[in-house]
This record gives C-alpha cells, sequence and structure tokens, in this order.
C-alpha cells in the first residue's frame, strides 16, 4: 500500500498496537530541558525506575536561564534550583548534561540539528510543544508532557494514537522580503489556530523544497500553532549537506547505510492524505499578528479584518487586551520593543537577515531591542562573521543564548501594556510578560521596526 | 502517578465561555519554577483571577461564588499552546476532575488523561446547551458516566456521548497510567531498540 513520509517513519517504529488503544511508539532521542522533567525524574524515583537508555537522552538549560552575566550563579532561586536539579538528575542518571557555560548549550530545538542529534527518519520527543522544529529533517517529532517524559526516560517508548495525515502544498515562488517565518504564519492564518488539531502535517511544494534548512525548521516549529502535532519535510540534498560532518551524524560506512534509508523517505505518489491545502507562493506577502493568537494574522500592508470563525466575544476580549480596533492598518503603530530570537527564529540566518536591514541604519532611540542567539553556537556565528560589528555600528546589543522574552520564565519581560514586535511563537496574554502584548513577526519585520519604532513594512525601507 | 479512580461524577459545573484558551493562561510560565508536583491550583489562571495587585478580579468566573463543582466547561480549542503538563496538574489540584468542551488541543488532552482528568468532547451544540444550563441555574447538576461513556443534563434529561479509547477508559476507572502498562513491555522494547538502526 502506497504510504506517506509520515507513515514510513511512523509504521517503522510501532512496537505494539493496542486495540482500541494506542500505539506502542519507540523513540530514538529524546531531549530535556529544566522546567518540564523534575517531575519526571521524582517519578522515577517513587517508582524505583532507571532510565532505560540514558544515551538517547539529551539535556540543555534554556527555558529559565537569564540572557545577561550568565557566568555568575543565577539570581532567582527558583530557576537556579530547577537548572541544579536538572544537572543532578544528569549525573545521577549517566545523561549528557549541557549546562550554562557549555560550549554547546542553547534552545533546545537550536542545538539538537546543529549537533547533528537530529536526522531522517527519527522519532524525537521533548517536553516541549516546539519540538516539531525537528521535523524540518524527515523526523517525526513533537512534544510531549511531564508523564510523557516520564515514560520515555523508562522505557524509551510513548504511547500515542496515530495521528490523521494531512499535506499542505505551496507552489511558486516567493515575493522579495517574505521569509520563512511569513510564509508559516500566513499559514496558520488560513488554516486558523486550532485548523491543524488532530493532524501531522507534511509540507510539499517548490517553497519548501527551495528553503534552507534553518527556514524548514521556522516553518516546522510553527506547526503546532495551527494545532499540529508536528509538520515534516521530505529530506533531500539540502537536508544531507547540513547533517554531514556535524558532531553526532553518522560517520564512514554508517553515513553511506544511513543516507540510502534517507533517501527513501518520502511520500509515495498514490498515498492518500486525510486532508490537504494548495496555496500559491505568490499570494504571501510579510505578515503580522494582531490578536492574542497566532491565527490572528494579516498581510502587514493590510487593516484588522473582522472576527471571523471565532467567537464575537473572543475576538473582542482579544482586540481589547491589545488596544486595537477593528479595521484599523497595522503599520504606524508605535512599538516599545523587538525580540529577536527563540527556537523559531534564533538561528544564524535570521541574524543575518536582521542585519541585513539594520545595516548603516541605527536602532530607534524609542524602541528597545533585545537580541538573544539560539545557541553559543549561533553567538560564535554571529561574532565570526562579522554581524555583531553590524549590529553594535547600529545601536544594537546582543546577549547570551537562551528562551528568553519567547515566554518571558527569566528577567527578560515585556512590561505590562507595552507592544512588542517579536519573532517568536506565541502572542498569547501575557506570553512575553503579564500584560504584554505581541505581535509575531519576521527578522525583517523585526528589523524595519526597531528602526524606525513604528509597524514597517521592510519592503519600504529603501 | 497513579490517580483517583473515575466512574461516576456528579457535580454542578463552572462555565468559562471563551474560546481558545491557552495553556499560558492556565498556568502563565512564570509559575513553572517548581521541581515538584504540588500546589498549583492557586496560580490556575492567575492573571485572569486576579490584579497585578493580587486583587481578585470577581467577574472572573472562577472568582464568582454562584459557580462551583468538579467540572469546568470551555470553549472550543481549550488548552492550546504549551505542552506543559502544569496546566494540567493546576485544574487536578484546584479540585476539577473533568473538562468538557467541543475541541481540546491534541497535547492537552493527552495530558489529561495521563494524570486522571476526563476531557470530555461534546458536540457545539450540546456545549450551548450546557452553557445555557449553567446560565439558567448556576447550581445545575451534570453527569459524568465513564462506563457508558455519557454526559447529561440533569435537569434537562438531555445526553450526548463522548469518545475514549477502551484502553484509556479502562487506565481511568482503575486509576491506572502509561507506565504501568510500558514496564511490562521492557523486554520487548530491549529487543526492538537491539534491532533498530539507531
Amino acid at each position: 500500500m502506497a504510504k506517506t513520509l509520515f507513515d514510513k517513519v511512523w509504521d517503522s517504529h510501532v512496537i505494539e498496537k493496542i486495540k482500541d488503544g494506542p500505539d506502542v511508539l519507540f523513540i530514538d532521542r529524546h531531549f530535556i530541558h529544566e522546567v518540564t522533567s523534575p517531575v519526571a525524574f521524582v517519578g522515577l524515583k517513587n517508582r524505583g525506575l532507571k532510565v532505560m537508555f540514558p544515551n538517547k537522552t539529551f539535556a540543555t538549560a534554556d527555558h529559565n536561564t537569564p540572557t545577561l552575566n550568565q557566568h555568575l550563579p543565577i539570581k532567582d532561586k527558583l530557576s537556579a534550583m530547577q537548572v541544579k536539579t536538572l544537572e543532578k538528575n544528569c549525573k545521577d542518571h549517566g545523561i549528557d548534561f549541557w549546562g550554562l557555560g557549555h560550549n554547546k548549550n542553547g534552545i533546545v530545538h537550536v542545538i539538537g540539528p546543529e549537533n547533528g542529534i537530529t536526522q531522517p527518519g527519527l522519532t524525537i520527543v521533548c517536553g516541549d510543544s516546539h519540538t516539531s522544529t525537528h521535523g524540518a529533517f524527515g523526523a517525526i517529532a513533537f512534544g510531549i508532557g511531564t508523564s510523557e517524559v516520564e515514560m520515555v526516560l523508562a522505557c524509551q517508548s510513548i504511547m500515542q494514537q496515530k495521528p490523521l495525515k494531512m499535506r499542505i502544498n505551496i507552489d511558486g515562488s516567493l515575493n522579495s522580503h517574505v521569509t520563512p517565518k511569513d510564509v508559516a504564519i500566513y499559514i496558520i492564518s488560513r488554516l486558523s489556530s486550532s485548523g491543524a488539531t488532530g493532524y501531522f502535517v507534511e509540507y510539499s511544494g517548490e517553497v519548501f523544497k527551495n528553503m534552507s534548512m534553518e527556514g524548514r525548521m521556522t516553518v516546522c516549529n510553527l506547526s503546532i500553532e495551527m494545532g499540529a502535532r508536528g509538520g515534516m519535510i521530505a529530506p533531500d540534498e539540502k537536508t544531507f549537506e547540513y547533517i554531514k560532518s556535524r558532531e553526532y551524524a553518522p560517520k564512514g560506512n554508517g553515513w553511506e547505510k544511513a543516507l540510502s534509508y534517507w533517501k527513501s523517505l518520502k511520500t509515495d505518489n498514490d498515498a492518500i492524505f486525510d486532508k490537504e491545502f494548495n496555496f500559491n507562493a505568490s499570494d504571501i506577502e510579510p505578515m503580522i499578528t494582531y490578536g492574542t493568537n497566532p491565527g490572528m494574522a494579516i498581510p502587514i500592508s493590510k487593516s484588522i479584518p473582522g472576527s471571523g470563525s471565532d467567537s464575537e466575544s473572543s475576538y473582542q476580549k482579544a482586540l481589547d487586551y491589545m488596544e486595537f480596533k477593528e479595521g484599523e492598518m497595522m503599520i504606524g503603530k508605535k512599538i516599545d520593543y523587538v525580540f529577536l530570537g527563540s527556537c523559531t527564529n534564533g538561528r544564524i540566518e535570521d541574524f543575518r537577515t536582521f542585519a541585513s536591514l539594520i545595516k548603516g541604519r541605527r536602532k530607534s532611540d524609542d524602541v528597545n531591542a533585545w537580541l538573544v542567539p539560539g545557541s553559543h553556537k549561533v553567538l560564535k556565528s554571529i561574532k565570526d562573521e562579522g554581524i555583531l560589528d553590524i549590529l553594535t555600528d547600529s545601536g544594537f546589543q546582543l546577549r547570551e543564548p537562551g528562551c528568553s522574552a519567547c515566554l518571558a520564565m527569566n528577567d527578560d519581560k515585556i512590561p505590562k501594556g507595552k507592544y512588542a514586535v517579536s519573532t517568536t511563537n506565541r502572542n498569547f496574554e501575557g506570553r512575553q510578560g503579564p500584560g504584554a502584548r505581541t505581535l509575531l513577526a519576521s527578522p525583517l519585520v523585526a528589523a524595519a521596526t526597531a528602526i524606525t519604532g513604528k509597524i514597517t513594512d521592510p519592503r519600504e525601507i529603501i | 502517578m497513579a490517580y483517583d479512580k473515575f466512574n461516576i461524577l456528579n457535580t454542578s459545573a463552572v462555565p468559562l465561555n471563551i474560546d481558545n484558551v491557552d495553556t499560558d493562561q492556565i498556568i502563565p510560565a512564570r509559575f513553572l519554577k517548581a521541581t515538584e508536583r504540588k500546589g498549583f491550583g492557586e496560580n490556575l489562571f492567575k492573571d485572569w483571577r486576579y490584579n497585578p495587585d493580587d486583587t481578585t478580579i470577581d467577574s472572573f468566573p472562577l472568582n464568582n461564588k454562584i459557580y462551583n463543582g468538579k467540572i469546568l466547561v470551555a470553549g472550543k480549542n481549550f488548552g492550546c499552546g504549551s505542552s506543559r503538563e502544569h496546566a494540567v496538574w493546576a485544574i487536578y489540584d484546584y479540585g476539577f476532575r473533568a473538562v468538557v468542551s467541543s475541541f481540546f488541543a491534541d497535547i492537552f488532552k493527552n495530558n489529561c488523561l495521563n494524570i486522571g482528568v476526563l476531557p470530555v468532547q461534546v458536540s457545539e451544540e450540546f456545549l450551548i446547551d450546557i452553557f445555557f444550563q449553567i446560565d439558567t441555574d448556576p447550581k445545575s447538576n451534570f453527569e459524568i458516566n465513564l462506563e457508558i461513556q455519557e454526559f447529561k443534563i440533569i435537569e434537562t434529561g438531555k445526553s450526548e456521548k463522548f469518545n475514549i479509547s477502551s484502553y484509556k477508559k479502562s487506565n481511568m476507572s482503575n486509576g491506572f497510567d502509561d507506565i504501568d502498562y510500558l514496564i511490562n513491555k521492557k523486554q520487548e522494547i530491549s529487543k526492538f531498540a537491539n534491532n533498530s538502526p539507531y
């Protein structure tokens, strides 16, 4: 029977199919961090269990860590305690821990790919919904809860109902100043923030074929924001080239063997999806959100639309929170903060893109800009490629790696009532700090806005 | 972690008639810093229940004394966003044993089933009926019968069936979780791992 890419990877990992129940799925790689793992380790202890395969789990500290003065002890006592607990748990169970100061430390979904841990055909999980990022390599990757983290630690398996399959195809070429982030936000705005719930998505078509690996990661990362468990893209030469020679990539004979398997990972021609969408690349413009979920997004040049599929009261609640009104233009609205970073847009290409627009210009004095690399390797590249000089010359400062203001668990909180154009993934109420107002956009829109202090179409910066 | 068995729940309900309630609202990220599963209930819906100066927002249903009970009834796409199981811990710790909506986010639903909170998915029409009943009389009782997979509005006798796999149903009614199942499969898992190219 013809199979989709998703079927091929899923079916090859099923240990048992339970009648009228979930599949028992073997997990190849598991990432853990300080926030969603401690209670899982308590669970193991209470049951007297050990970690089954410590070498298949990788740990980093990223969610609550400071982005200034990382060489000093963490000031926040609870955050310090969480990081310390993770370090101890890893030591007790023989898991590799890449804590603060480690040269491989960074956001969990940035360090997996950049060290070659993320590979095609794998099942990858982490107690974080943006685990979908790793699907860019043709892996099945999805976020899990803490009980499931405990399952994977104890049994290297998880019990899951097989999701339905969706394909999103986009052909044509992208307009200028349209980035992978805009493509993803466009898709979410068309499907809504729950339009892919129950599905696993495969992205196909010229747009994704022509996209860089980092761009593909941005798109797959945002799959969860339309409710999908994950998104994936069939691996190709770009994928293999990206992985080759990275530390954890297969070597020698192992590489050849892996490569021949990876090349088989594509959807068969006559495979059937439960749902399919087709969009045209030329319809996509630079995007921005105006509400309190990522589906509430429009082309940056447009005005705020009516309530659509959400109830009138939920729509009004969102607009009241943002202090926006139906029919208002987004362009020209005053912005207080700009944030570049996160597992969505914190990789080197995002910094290159941001720098390309601000080069030779000055940051607006009215804007606070927080630029946070996704990892120490990204930070090093920013320095090595001369991007740091461009940023500094334009009046920007660079922080140290971590999740930072994406979820504001550390000190990087947008103050109450302030507006932030953010390259992150969620514009939920209070996501970037209690009372903070978030507008999701691409690194280019963030750069243009940082220069003018107002929401600015990057195509207008000449 | 094992939890209380779930069979029949007969109780009043608290209405939260908002769509797309995300887990950042259910439990804001700044309250995720615990290393043990304790005390999450007091921070449930923190920023909707309290002003920044900690005074109570009386209009929020959880603060309105006319509503109580062990069922939370919410608008569509409940629990979207972050995978944080802390959201369900907070719901459980606050005293809810079931959440009713016309549509749940996937990870949230799994998290519920893993710790013993029953997610009951009903039709949009029936959800309106439930909200209407609570609106008419906040003391109205509802019955959730897991065995026959039925949610009933006691006052009107109206009911609707809901879906749950027989595996998860058996877990819920016995207070078992997936690890109880998986640890008996370790030999098969080891065998699978040995044959896996990774």
